[in-house]
Order: C-alpha cells, then structure tokens, then sequence
C-alpha cells in the first residue's frame, strides 16, 4: 500500500494510504497532497539509493511520497 | 535540466549562478589564493621583524601567530557547518531515525547513526549531510567545500532535518549547492581538525569515497 507521509515536529505524519486500483483513497490522497502544498510542503518521491524526484500531482503508482519543508541557505 | 527535476527552492536565489563542477573548482583555487593571502604577509613580517630586530621577538611571535590563527577561524566556520543546531526534539527523534534509515543504506545508516552525518554520493563528489549544513568533498578527496543550509521548520526533529537536506540533495545535486549559502573551501585536514570529535570518521568516510 502506498503511503503519503508529512516531515514534522512528531517525526512524521501518514497522511493517506492508497493502492493503485482504489480510485476513492487515491482521490483522497490527492486531497491531503493538495491541502500539504498549500501549506508550503514540496512533494518529494525517494527513488532508491541517490535519487529522488520532486512532484507537483501526486503520482499513483509511487510506494512513498514524502512531503517536506523548503530548504534555505542558513 | 527540466523543471521537473530542478529543486523548487531555486526560485528564491535567482540571482544565483548554477553550482557546478567548475564554479567548485574555481570557487576552491579562490579560497586557496586567499588563505596564502592573508597568512604569507603575516609570515613574512613576522620573518623579517626578527632578522632585523631580534629584541622585536614577542611582536614577530604575534604576527605568525596571526598567520596561524586566522586560516583556523576560518576553517572553523566551515566545521561549524556540521555542529548539532536547534532544539533536540527527543520525543520524536526515534521516528524521524527510521524514517531517516529507510533513505539509507546499510553502511551510510550505520555511519549516520554514529556520527550524525549521513554520506551521499554525487556528481560532485562524496556529500556529508547534517542537521543544518553539509560538507562536499570533491573527487580526488583533497579539498572540501562546507555549505551552510537548512529546513526552516525548527521544531523539527534532527533526524527529520537530515532527511529534508538528503532528500532536496537527491532531487537536484548542483541546485542544493546553488541553494546552500557556500562557508568555507579547504583541505580536509583543516576542517577536520575542527569537527566534533563524534564527526571525524564521517570525513575519513568520504575522503575515502572519493579517492
């Protein structure tokens, strides 16, 4: 089952879980998707060791999207 | 590169030029020039004070003392990149470690856990990523260049705060580097010495990768 997680101050949050053929989860999960950007988050898909893709829709067929906060210079 | 895989925060630093290899290579031949710079005058005048007036010893001693101790403020300002910041956020850190771990391999996990930096490989060399910093140590492993960046949530775990900079690390190596304000370039040597004593095998790590 795949899994849309937030980075926060409790380490993470499982916002939703889909599956690929679960139209109704999958349609939720765009909400939290949408609802995580509008707070600032940046989706981000891990993909393996040294790669990761940056989404703007939240992509059906990934096992993990985590949604992080903008990074700055310090 | 398309948009897609540019790291979104380059949208705040547009006036930034891109972080490549070669800006890497002449930013660490700047750093270089200039270290010689402000410590060979020193030296020398610390040299000449007492061939000419040895009774000068004590302001001779003063100058090269200048000569050493300005190079190591530097260099300690680029280690200072790597330093635990921020709150420790205990009651969560033990989730944000897992998830941590899951974006890790084995070596790289077990090395996180024991020195608080975790070891990524790049384009650009070996990276060395903290709570609110990073190290790169480039190809050849002869020079490091110390980049100060960090995830503007404060409350968040120090795990957590590894994970953001790995991750936006993963999406766009040269658009991190143009993100991450630039401390220091020197030789590993230099910022090792000024590390946290817990961190220092994380250097010998990476130099090690990137011989």
């Amino acid at each position: 089952m795949a899994r849309l997680i937030r980075m926060d101050g409790t380490g993470h949050t499982t916002l939703a879980q889909w599956t690929a053929a679960d139209d109704a989860r999958f349609a939720g999960a765009v909400e939290e998707f949408r609802s995580a950007q509008q707070l600032g988050y940046i989706g981000t898909v891990p993909e393996g060791p040294g790669q990761a893709t940056h989404v703007r829709e939240l992509p059906r067929e990934a096992d993990l999207v985590i949604m992080r906060r903008p990074i700055a210079g310090g | 590169m398309a948009a897609e895989q540019a790291l979104p925060e380059l949208a705040s630093v547009p006036w930034r030029r891109r972080t490549d290899a070669r800006w890497l290579l002449r930013w660490g031949r700047i750093w270089q020039a200039w270290t010689l710079l402000y410590s060979v005058p020193f030296l020398a005048a610390g040299a000449a004070m007492l061939w000419l007036a040895p009774i000068a010893a004590p302001v001779a001693l003063i100058a090269i003392a200048h000569a050493w101790i300005i190079p190591e403020l530097y260099a300690f300002r680029g280690a200072s990149v790597t330093r635990p910041k921020g709150p420790r956020n205990e009651r969560a850190e033990h989730v944000a470690q897992g998830l941590l771990a899951d974006l890790l391999g084995h070596d790289e996990r077990e090395l996180q856990r024991r020195t608080g930096l975790a070891l990524e490989r790049g384009e650009l060399g070996v990276w060395l990523v903290g709570e609110a910093g990073a190290l790169l140590v480039t190809p050849g492993a002869r020079r490091v260049h110390c980049f100060c960046v960090r995830t503007a949530e404060p409350e968040l775990p120090p795990s957590d705060r590894v994970a953001h900079l790995l991750l936006a690390l993963r999406v766009d190596e040269e658009g991190f580097a143009t993100v991450a304000n630039h401390a220091f370039a020197g030789a590993p040597w230099r910022v090792r010495r000024r590390m946290p004593q817990p961190m220092r095998p994380a250097l010998g790590a990476a130099r090690h990768a990137a011989r």
